[in-house]
C-alpha cells in the first residue's frame, strides 16, 4: 500500500493546469493559427516594402541620390506609404472602404461568396483529417458535385418532356445530384482505402484527375452548349437556382432568358449583391457537423477511428464502416461546395470552373485544425484575402500573387508550427496536436 | 573463471528511474571476453532498458559502466561502437533496397579519393563472413533475403566496425526454430574467437542451450546468477516470473456450473507460415477462473483475439453459452455478454487523447442510456462516470482529465470499471495487472473474483505465473500455441507449472 500515499500528489499535478485550460481553451487552440497568421502578413509586408513597382516611387538617379542604398533609405517613407496602402487596398477590396459606406456592402457580399465553397470543401476535408484519413481529392468531388447538380439543375426537365419543373422538386433534386455525385467520389477512394489498404492520398489524387477529364468531355460533348462560344453547359432552368438573398433583377439576355430568384429585389447598385443562399446551406453545414462530430455516435466513431483505430476496432466499431461513411461525408460536403457554386453562383459550368477550391480547402481545413467551427473564420480569411487581392492590385500596383505568397507562408506556419512556436516563445499544449497525418505513415 | 582476467566490461550499480518505475535498480555485472552471458527476465524486467544504457541511448541516473577495466562514458551509439561495444535490436536497421554489403559499409565507407572503393569493402565483408562462418550472398538485396539472413548482415555490420562486444536484443523471437539453431551457432563461434556476447532472451530453452552464465532481471533488479548446466528450466522459470511480494487474494473454493465457454480445435498460422495456435480446446465454466500460463508469445494474445473476434480464424469453433461465435464481428462478441481486458491498455483499451468520461462508455456509447434518439444523453454519461470513479477508485482529479495523463494503474481501472459493468457472461482478462502499482494489483485481482463469484466465467491469461496461480482455479498452460497440460489449482505447483511453461512434457503417468 505504499502507492497510497504516492497516488494523492500525483494527482495534483494533474489538476493545476485544468482551470486555465478550460477557460481559455480555445484560445489555446487558436493562438498557434492567430500568430501564423500575423508572422505571414508581416513577411508579406516586408516583401512589398522591398519590392515596390517602380512607378510608385521616385525613379532612381545617380546624380540625385549617389548610390542604390542611399536611394532605398530616402524612399523609405514612401515605401511605407505604398506598403500601408497595400494592407488598406486589402482591406476595402474585402470589406470596403469605409470612407464610403456605400461600398461596404457589395465588398462583404463578394467576400462571403469568396468564402462558401471554402467553408464547405473546408469541412469536408476537416472531417477526413478527424477520422485519421487524408482527402487530397476534395477538388475531384467538387468537380463532380458541380457536375452532378448542373445535369439535373439544366436538364431535368426535358429528361421528362416538360417546359419546367416546379421549384420545389427541381431546386431539392439538383442539390441531391450534386450532393451525391460528391459523395460517390468520395466513397470510391474510402472503399479502396478499407478493403485493400490503397492510400487514399494517391487515389484520390488520380481521382481528381480523372473527374477534370469527365468534366472536360462532358461539357464538350452532351452537356455543352451548342449556342454558346465558351466551353460550358446551357443556363440551369430557374427553378433550380439556390435564391440571391438580395440583389437586382436578373437581365434574361444575359442568363439564356432564365430569371433567377432572389429573395428581395432591389433597383440600387448599392445592394446589386451577389450573396446567395449557398452562404446559409454553409452555415447550416457547419452546425450540421460540429453536432455531428460532438453529439452523435456517428462523429464519435469517426473520432475515435482517427485517434485510435486499434481501441475502435476493440470496441466493437465498424472500421470499414467509419472509413468508408467519412469519406463519403467528406466528398458529399465538397459537392455541395461545387453545387453551391453552380446553382447559386455561375448558373452554368465552364470548362474553367474550380480554380483550386479543392486544393485549398486543405489549406483550411489545417487553418482551423479540423474544428467546425473555426472553418468559418478561416475560409472568412481566405475568402477576405482573395477578395481584397483585386483592389490592392489596383490600389498599389502590388501583384495579387503576394496573397499567394501570405497564403503559401501561412500554411507553412501551421504546418510547422514548432517555427512560430519558438518565434513567439509558446508551449506545447498537452493533447492538443492534431492527427491528420496518422495515415501517412502506415 | 580466472579472476586475473579483465572483464571486457563491468557494470556497476547501474540505476534508471522512469516516472512512476524503477527500471534499473543498482544492477551490477561483468561480462568476460569469450563468453557468451544470458540475461533473463519478462518483459518490463528492465533488460531493455539496461541495454539502451549500455549503448548510449539513456543516461543511467546512477552507476558506472567500465570497459576493460577503464572507467567509460557512452553517450550515443557511436561512442559505445567507438569503445567496441554493438548491439543487435529486435527491429533490424537494414535499407531493403540496399545490397548486403552496402548495408554492412553504411556510414564507414572506404573511399578512394572520393569515389567508394566497392572491391574492396566486399573483400573486407567477404573475409569476416568467412572467419566467423556467417554465410551471407554480399551483393544480394537486403529485401530479399530472409530473416535469419538479415540479422547475420546485422551481425556483420558491428563486426565490421571491430567490436569485441556484440549485445543480441532477443535475437530469436522473430526466428524460426533452424535459424535461432544456425544463431547459436555463430555465436559460439565468436565467443571461441574472443568476442563477448550478451544475449537477451525470455527463453529458458535457448539460454540453457548456448549461454555460459545467466542473470535474471526482475522488476529491474538482479534477482540471480545461474550456471546453465546446472539450473535446471523449472529452477529459472521460478527465478524469472516469481515475486518479492507474494499476493494474497481472499478467495472460496470455486463452484463451477455450466460451461460458457466452449472453445474446439483452434489452428492458426501467422505470416510467415509458422504455428501459432495449435489445435487449441478448452472448455471455461461459469462460477471459475481458468488461468493460461506460459511464456509471452505462445499464442496466448491470438487465442484471446480470436474468442473476442479481433483475429479471423481459418479452423476450428467457438461457442458462447451454445451459441457459435466463431469469427462473429467484435461488437455482436460484446453484446453476447463478453467482457475483455486488453493486454495492450495503452494501444487498444483506450483512446488515451480522450476523456475518462468518453472512455468509460467507449464500447457503449451507441447505447441507451447514454444515446437517447440520434444524439449523447450526456446527463446519463457524465453519470455514470462519475459512479465508476467512484466505485472502481479511479485517482483522478476530474472525470474530464485525459486518460493518457493518469497512471498505469488507474488506467486499468477505467477499463475494468467499463468491462465489468455491462451485463456479462465472460470475462476475458488478458495480462490484467501488467506494469502496474500494488494496491491497483489488488483492487484488480478483488475484482475478478467478485466477477467469478457472482457466476460468471473468467478466462485469465497472464504471463505472471504468481498471479495465474493465486487467481486461478484450474491452470492451462501453453506452449508454441498448445495447451501442454490443465491443472486442478490444487496440483498446480509452481514447479510442475514451470516445467510445462518450458515445454517440457509430464511423463504419461504424471497426468
Amino acid at each position: 500500500m505504499a502507492n497510497e500515499q504516492q497516488a494523492p500528489a500525483e494527482t495534483k499535478k494533474t489538476t493545476e493546469p485544468q482551470p486555465s485550460k478550460r477557460r481559455f481553451g480555445w484560445l489555446n487552440e487558436a493562438i498557434v493559427p492567430l500568430l501564423a497568421i500575423l508572422t505571414a502578413v508581416l513577411i508579406g509586408a516586408v516583401i512589398v516594402f522591398v519590392s515596390i513597382p517602380g512607378n510608385k516611387l521616385p525613379t532612381f538617379d545617380l546624380n540625385i541620390y549617389g548610390s542604390r542604398s542611399d536611394w532605398f533609405f530616402s524612399t523609405i517613407p514612401e515605401r511605407l506609404r505604398v506598403t500601408l496602402s497595400a494592407f488598406t487596398g486589402l482591406f476595402s477590396g474585402a470589406f470596403g472602404d469605409w470612407t464610403k459606406p456605400s461600398t461596404i456592402p457589395v465588398a462583404i457580399s463578394n467576400t462571403l461568396v469568396e468564402s462558401t465553397p471554402y467553408i464547405l470543401a473546408g469541412l469536408a476535408v476537416a472531417v477526413t483529417f478527424k477520422a485519421g484519413l487524408f482527402n487530397v481529392g476534395a477538388e475531384g468531388q467538387l468537380l463532380m458535385g458541380a457536375l452532378g447538380s448542373v445535369a439535373v439543375a439544366a436538364f431535368m426537365p426535358q429528361w421528362f418532356g416538360v417546359a419546367s419543373l416546379p421549384a420545389i422538386i427541381h431546386l431539392p433534386a439538383a442539390l441531391l445530384a450534386g450532393v451525391i455525385a460528391g459523395g460517390l467520389w468520395g466513397i470510391i477512394p474510402g472503399y479502396l482505402r478499407a478493403k485493400t489498404g490503397a492510400h487514399e492520398v494517391i487515389t484520390t489524387i488520380m481521382l481528381n484527375y480523372i473527374a477534370l477529364q469527365v468534366m472536360d468531355y462532358l461539357i464538350n460533348g452532351v452537356m455543352k452548349d451548342k449556342s454558346a462560344t465558351l466551353q460550358r453547359t446551357p443556363f440551369i432552368h430557374e427553378n433550380a437556382a439556390l435564391p440571391r438573398i438580395i440583389s437586382k433583377a436578373t437581365d434574361p439576355s444575359l442568363t439564356g432568358g432564365q430569371a433567377y430568384p432572389r429573395l428581395f429585389t432591389t433597383t440600387s447598385s448599392t445592394w446589386d449583391l451577389r450573396i446567395h443562399m449557398g452562404i446559409v446551406l454553409a452555415f447550416l453545414m457547419v452546425g450540421f457537423i460540429w453536432w455531428l462530430m460532438n453529439r452523435t455516435p456517428k462523429g464519435f466513431e469517426i473520432k475515435t477511428v482517427g485517434e485510435n483505430p486499434e481501441a475502435a476496432r476493440y470496441a466493437g466499431m465498424s472500421i470499414t464502416g467509419t472509413v468508408v461513411g467519412a469519406m463519403g461525408l467528406s466528398g458529399a460536403l465538397a459537392g455541395l461546395a461545387g453545387t453551391s457554386q453552380v446553382i447559386g453562383l455561375e448558373y452554368n459550368l465552364k470548362a474553367v470552373f474550380s480554380s483550386g477550391l479543392g486544393f485549398d480547402s486543405l489549406a483550411i481545413a489545417l487553418l482551423a485544425k479540423s474544428n467546425p467551427i473555426a472553418i468559418v473564420p478561416a475560409a472568412l480569411f481566405w475568402g477576405a484575402l482573395r477578395t481584397g487581392a483585386g483592389a490592392m492590385q489596383v490600389n498599389t500596383g502590388i501583384s495579387i500573387n503576394l496573397i499567394q505568397i501570405i497564403q503559401a507562408l501561412v500554411i507553412m506556419f501551421i504546418a510547422a508550427d514548432q517555427i512560430v512556436r519558438w518565434i513567439y516563445r509558446i508551449k506545447q499544449a498537452e493533447g492538443g496536436k492534431i492527427t491528420f497525418n496518422r495515415s501517412w505513415g502506415k | 573463471m580466472t579472476a586475473n582476467v579483465v572483464p571486457a566490461l563491468e557494470v556497476r550499480n547501474i540505476t534508471k528511474q522512469f516516472p512512476g518505475v524503477l527500471a534499473n535498480d543498482h544492477i551490477s555485472f561483468t561480462l568476460l571476453p569469450g563468453e557468451i552471458h544470458a540475461f533473463l527476465g519478462e518483459n518490463g524486467a528492465g533488460k531493455s532498458t539496461l541495454m539502451n544504457i549500455l549503448y548510449g541511448l539513456y543516461d543511467p541516473d546512477e552507476g558506472e559502466i567500465l570497459i576493460n577495466g577503464k572507467l567509460a562514458k557512452i553517450k550515443n551509439p557511436a561512442d559505445a561502437i567507438g569503445l567496441g561495444l554493438g548491439m543487435v535490436h529486435q527491429e533490424y536497421a537494414l535499407v531493403d533496397t540496399l545490397t548486403v554489403t552496402e548495408n554492412i559499409i553504411l556510414g564507414t565507407e572506404l573511399r578512394k579519393g572520393p569515389v567508394l572503393n566497392a572491391k574492396e569493402a566486399s573483400q573486407r565483408v567477404r573475409e569476416l563472413s568467412e572467419q566467423y562462418g556467417l554465410a551471407v550472398p554480399p551483393d544480394a538485396i537486403v529485401g530479399d533475403l530472409p530473416v535469419g539472413v538479415q540479422q547475420r548482415v546485422e551481425i556483420l555490420k558491428a563486426l565490421y566496425r571491430n567490436v569485441n562486444m556484440l549485445i543480441l536484443d532477443e535475437p530469436t523471437a522473430v526466428l524460426t526454430p533452424q535459424e535461432a539453431d544456425d544463431l547459436f551457432r555463430v555465436m559460439r563461434e565468436l565467443a571461441d574467437q574472443g568476442k563477448a556476447l550478451i544475449f537477451i532472451t525470455h527463453k529458458l530453452r535457448e539460454v540453457r542451450e548456448v549461454a555460459d552464465r545467466i542473470t535474471v532481471l526482475r522488476r529491474g533488479k538482479v534477482v540471480g546468477d545461474a550456471d546453465p548446466k546446472t539450473a535446471s528450466e523449472g529452477q529459472l522459470a521460478a527465478l524469472m516470473v516469481g515475486r518479492d511480494v507474494v499476493l494474497k487474494v481472499d478467495k472460496t473454493a470455486a463452484n463451477p456450473g455450466d460451461v460458457v465457454l466452449k472453445v474446439r480445435n483452434l489452428n492458426l498460422r501467422d505470416d510467415r507460415g509458422l504455428t501459432v495456435l495449435d489445435d487449441v480446446s478448452i472448455d471455461v465454466h461459469a462460477g471459475e477462473v481458468l488461468g493460461i500460463a506460459g511464456v509471452q508469445g505462445n499464442g496466448q494474445t491470438e487465442l484471446v483475439e480470436a474468442i473476442t473476434g479481433l483475429q479471423a480464424l481459418p479452423s476450428g469453433s467457438i461457442e458462447l453459452l451454445g451459441k457459435d461465435i466463431t469469427n462473429r464481428p467484435p461488437r455482436s462478441i460484446t453484446e453476447q455478454g463478453v467482457a475483455y481486458i486488453p493486454e495492450d491498455r495503452k494501444g487498444t483499451g483506450l483512446v488515451l487523447g480522450y476523456s475518462i468520461r468518453d472512455n468509460l462508455v467507449l464500447s457503449t456509447y451507441y447505447k441507451p442510456p447514454f444515446t437517447k434518439g440520434l444524439t449523447f444523453n450526456d446527463p446519463a454519461i457524465d453519470e455514470n462516470a462519475k459512479e465508476l470513479i467512484a466505485t472502481f477508485d479511479v485517482r483522478t482529479p476530474s472525470a474530464t482529465t485525459t486518460a493518457g495523463s493518469l497512471s498505469g494503474g488507474n488506467q486499468q481501472k477505467i477499463i475494468v470499471a467499463r468491462e465489468f459493468t455491462r451485463k456479462n457472461r465472460l470475462l476475458i482478462a488478458s495480462q490484467p495487472t501488467r506494469g502496474i502499482d500494488v494496491g491497483s494489483i489488488e483492487f484488480i485481482h478483488n475484482q475478478i473474483i467478485k466477477q467469478r463469484d457472482a457466476g460468471l466465467a473468467v478466462l485469465l491469461v497472464s504471463a505472471e505465473l504468481d498471479e495465474v496461480l493465486a487467481l486461478a482455479d484450474r491452470v492451462a498452460v501453453m506452449y508454441h500455441g498448445k495447451i501442454v497440460g490443465i491443472l486442478p489449482i490444487a496440483e498446480a505447483t509452481r514447479e510442475r507449472v514451470g516445467l510445462l511453461m518450458a515445454g517440457i512434457q509430464e511423463q504419461p503417468n504424471g497426468k
